[in-house]
């Protein structure tokens, strides 16, 4: 009796405790999520910050055990244990377990590898000289060096210990880059743009000589024209590439001479370096102005090096117009599909069958739509295209081979559940009184449909869109089978007619992550790039999202239907 | 509040027949014989009885009593939900809606419904009032604009929102989006205007206006009213149909029917007893 009371006047529910179980379960995801992202973006932010460089003098047995001269320069990263495992069968690495520290050391080419790490018996000195160099290479990474002198074309030069020295040089460097962007704008552009006009000359040329002996006096005509018309071209072409050539003479003139950390003099090209800075002599505001420099090359640039240095400017590009087309291509796709499924089709067995299937869809894993795209759209739709319409360039094919036009149609099939069904909500969201209202206004279904029920749920298609973005942006596995390339050539769309080029293969910024992180024989130069390349994916899904929500937003206010 | 009186000098090119203004055809709408199911729910059974021309009749009842499933039988709105059916016929003019020859969507034109909750589009008080005449392809702008002014004076509408136009309807009170309601059905000049409870989510002034309307509305259309409110069954209308349970119970001048019942229920119900 006491009991019941008991219980009864106690201040609690059954099941209370529960919702700790679920405040910690949120509590749990936040912080996965918050610190996952944290971590990335952190990685991924400080890349660009120019941090100092130190020169370390390596004791007698570091230089014997890891084949370095006496003094060398390196960039710390950080500090951890060394792992001691045997280096040969009965000899163990000698420090083992003891913490070293890790250095980017670059010159490459002069030391054989970018990093070393040193037991703190190892080190005999470090120092931070002012004038110590980072140049940034075109090839073989990051240099650190003292400069001796440049010399320049016109047989002069310029002494490292002149006072604006490092002004002069950036002059120079500028002057080298901008006639490397030239040569690159003659070659890419108005080369490019002649030698797909002969392409397709010659293409046509073979189309008619493939129909065989007799040639008809128009097609004669024809090839006539065709003639002179190349001749004309290649007169052209040969213009571009003289002037080409000699812009790039130019390049090679002058030199900047050198001297390691140990002493050994060396040179090399201007337009082999790309930037220069003194890391130790720059104060704050210097530091973030090279950090927007870099953050502007990473993104504006082509990436060099096997994609562990420059930008990565085609992979945002490609994977921006992917998602646009993909975007593009499911909107209406699934849309129609939503709309008959769910105004139209007679609900019954099939439908339900029709609609489960759907939602089944979205759970195949993205790999097998993969296979998919490879086989239909690529081999038997693309194939089809050359054969009908570009038999003129076979065996070589055009379509038939994967491209951004391919990728963005399977990631459209792959992300077309998302669209029926929040199409399809958004439909059963529309109040039935505005159906009503058009019926009894004497609209037709299809007119009813057209002008109450899309706009009505145009905020619930724009919410799957989103959705159906989120996924396709950043799924990778199928686009590595119809057509996302390691380094793409040139963009898929750019200045060179017909400016459109959606047979195109591309880059993609997760596939340039896996790339690099994982496929790179240099993955632990490629690792600051992989972070850096993560955020920004992340960034641009956020952003294609946001815009998507805007929009979104902005048709909700339009057409709201509020209840009084 | 004064209503402005319309008058209707211009006929649009609008696809109506033109009224008979002098006659009131006493026959103008011939129930007969008719039951309505939802499935194997019977809901109307055999109803018959005729509907004049140009007043009000009212139709009153219990909940559930079938007199909007029987007003939403006049435009065939019923249609629109699955498995229903029905039997035996209603005429307007002579002629059968269930007719195979009639188009619905030129009976849903003659027969405008006004809803219980008031239902404007998500678009402006202009579009919404040219939705009906949109749909049936009137695109001229000038004839858009003259049936605009004259449908929202038609519905007292126009003195409070000839300065918003073009704003979204949704900003408008209540008793304003119910007469734009009465707007957008009267600017295809139907005949027939099948009001299901229009005033039941408003405040009493703006029901007020509503019933004013109403009076006005009458001199040129049919209007069928489905009401709970007996005041106003009794304030609006000529003549008054008791339903119950499907069945016409009464069916006389209103007068007659709030005054004198004949059938006990009747007196019941609008004495307030039941329902």
């Amino acid at each position: 009796m006491s009991g019941v009371s008991d219980f009864i006047a106690r201040p609690r529910t059954i099941g209370e405790t529960w919702v700790w179980l679920t405040g910690m379960g949120l509590v749990a995801a936040l912080v996965m999520i918050i610190g996952l992202f944290g971590f990335i973006c952190y990685r991924g932010v400080i890349v660009f910050w120019p941090t100092t460089i130190v020169e370390l003098e390596l004791s007698q047995e570091a230089q014997e055990r890891f084949g370095l001269p006496e003094k060398i320069a390196g960039r710390y990263l950080g500090e951890s244990p060394r792992v001691a495992w045997p280096s040969t069968v009965d000899e163990m690495r000698p420090g083992g377990g003891l913490p070293e520290k890790k250095y980017f050391i670059g010159n490459e080419e002069s030391y054989g590898s970018r990093f070393g790490a040193f037991t703190s018996d190892e080190v005999v000195a470090r120092t931070k000289p002012l004038n110590l160099l980072v140049a940034e290479r075109l090839e073989f990474g990051e240099a650190f060096l003292y400069p001796v002198e440049i010399k320049l074309s016109n047989g002069g030069a310029i002494s490292a210990d002149s006072p604006d020295f490092l002004t002069l040089f950036r002059e120079e460097l500028n002057q080298i880059n901008q006639r490397r962007k030239a040569i690159q704008r003659l070659e890419k552009v108005q080369i490019g743009q002649i030698s797909w006009r002969i392409e397709k000359l010659r293409t046509e040329e073979r189309g008619i000589r493939r129909k065989g002996e007799p040639v008809s006096s128009s097609d004669a005509a024809r090839l006539e024209r065709i003639e002179e018309e190349l001749s004309g071209l290649e007169n052209r072409y040969r213009v571009f590439a003289l002037e080409a050539r000699s812009l790039r003479e130019l390049q090679g003139a002058s030199h900047l001479v050198y001297r390691l950390p140990h002493g050994e003099l060396d040179e090399i090209s201007l337009d082999k370096v790309n930037r220069v800075y003194a890391p130790n002599r720059l104060n704050l505001w210097q530091k973030v102005r090279l950090y927007v420099e870099s953050l502007h090359l990473f993104l504006t640039e082509s990436p060099r090096e096997s994609n562990t240095a420059g930008g990565i400017f085609p992979a945002i590009f490609g994977t921006f117009v992917m998602t646009v087309l993909m975007s593009a291509a499911v909107l209406p796709f699934g849309v129609i599909a939503a709309l008959y499924l769910h105004e139209y089709a007679r609900q019954g067995p099939l439908v339900r069958l029709v609609r489960i299937s759907v939602l089944n869809l979205a759970g195949v894993p993205s790999i097998v739509f993969g296979v998919f795209g490879l086989g239909f759209f690529v081999y038997f739709i693309g194939g089809g295209i050359d054969s009908l319409f570009f038999s003129e360039r076979l065996p070589t094919a055009t379509f038939g081979t994967g491209g951004i036009f391919w990728a963005s149609l399977t990631l459209a099939l792959m992300t077309v559940p998302v669209v029926i069904v929040a199409t399809e909500e958004a439909l059963a969201a529309v109040p039935a009184g505005l159906r009503e209202a058009s019926y009894a206004c004497g609209a037709s279904k299809w007119q009813t449909t057209v002008r109450v029920l899309i706009p009505g749920s145009l905020p619930g298609i724009l919410t799957g869109l989103i959705l159906a973005m989120a996924r396709g942006a950043g799924e990778v596995a199928p686009l590595m089978l119809v057509g996302v390339v390691k380094l793409a050539p040139s963009l898929p769309i750019n200045l060179v007619p017909p400016f459109i080029h959606l047979d195109r293969k591309f880059m993609h910024l997760g596939f340039h992550i896996y790339d690099l992180g994982f496929q790179s024989p240099n993955a632990e130069a490629a690792l600051p790039m992989v972070f850096a390349s993560t955020v920004l994916l992340i960034l641009l899904v956020v952003v294609l999202n946001i815009g998507a929500i805007l929009l979104r937003n902005h048709l909700r206010r339009k057409y709201t239907t509020d209840t009084f | 509040m004064s209503i402005d009186a319309p008058d209707f000098p211009i006929r649009a090119e609008l696809p109506e027949t033109p009224k008979k203004v002098e006659e009131q055809d006493e026959r103008f709408i011939e129930v007969k014989d008719y039951s309505f199911f939802y499935g194997k729910k019977q809901v109307l059974s055999n109803l018959s009885f005729d509907i004049p021309e140009r007043q009000v009749t009212a139709f009153i009842g219990p909940s559930g009593c079938g007199k909007s499933t029987l007003l939403r039988s006049f435009n065939r709105l019923n249609e629109l939900v699955e498995n229903s059916w029905q039997t035996g016929d209603i005429r307007i003019q002579g002629e059968s809606i269930f007719s195979k020859n009639l188009d619905v969507i030129s009976l849903r034109r003659r027969a405008g419904m006004i809803f219980q909750k008031s239902n404007p589009f998500p678009k402006t008080v202009y579009e919404n009032v040219v939705y009906g005449l949109k749909v049936a392809g009137i695109r001229k702008k000038a004839v858009l604009d003259e049936i605009v002014e004259r449908s929202l004076k038609g519905a007292a509408l126009w003195d409070e929102v000839k300065d918003y136009l073009h704003e979204n309807a949704h900003s408008l009170s209540g008793g304003q989006q119910q007469r734009l309601c009465i707007a957008r059905v009267i600017a295809t000049e139907p005949q027939i205007l099948l009001l299901d409870e229009p005033c039941s989510a408003l405040d009493p002034i703006a029901t007020g206006k509503i019933e004013e309307l109403i009076h006005e509305l009458k001199k040129r259309f049919t209007v069928l009213i489905v009401t709970h409110n007996m005041q106003q069954a009794a304030r609006v209308s000529d003549r008054t149909a008791f339903f119950y349970e499907g069945k016409l119970v009464e069916y006389r001048n209103t007068e007659d029917i709030f005054l004198n019942p004949m059938n006990p229920r009747t007196e019941a119900y609008v004495s307030g007893r039941f329902g």
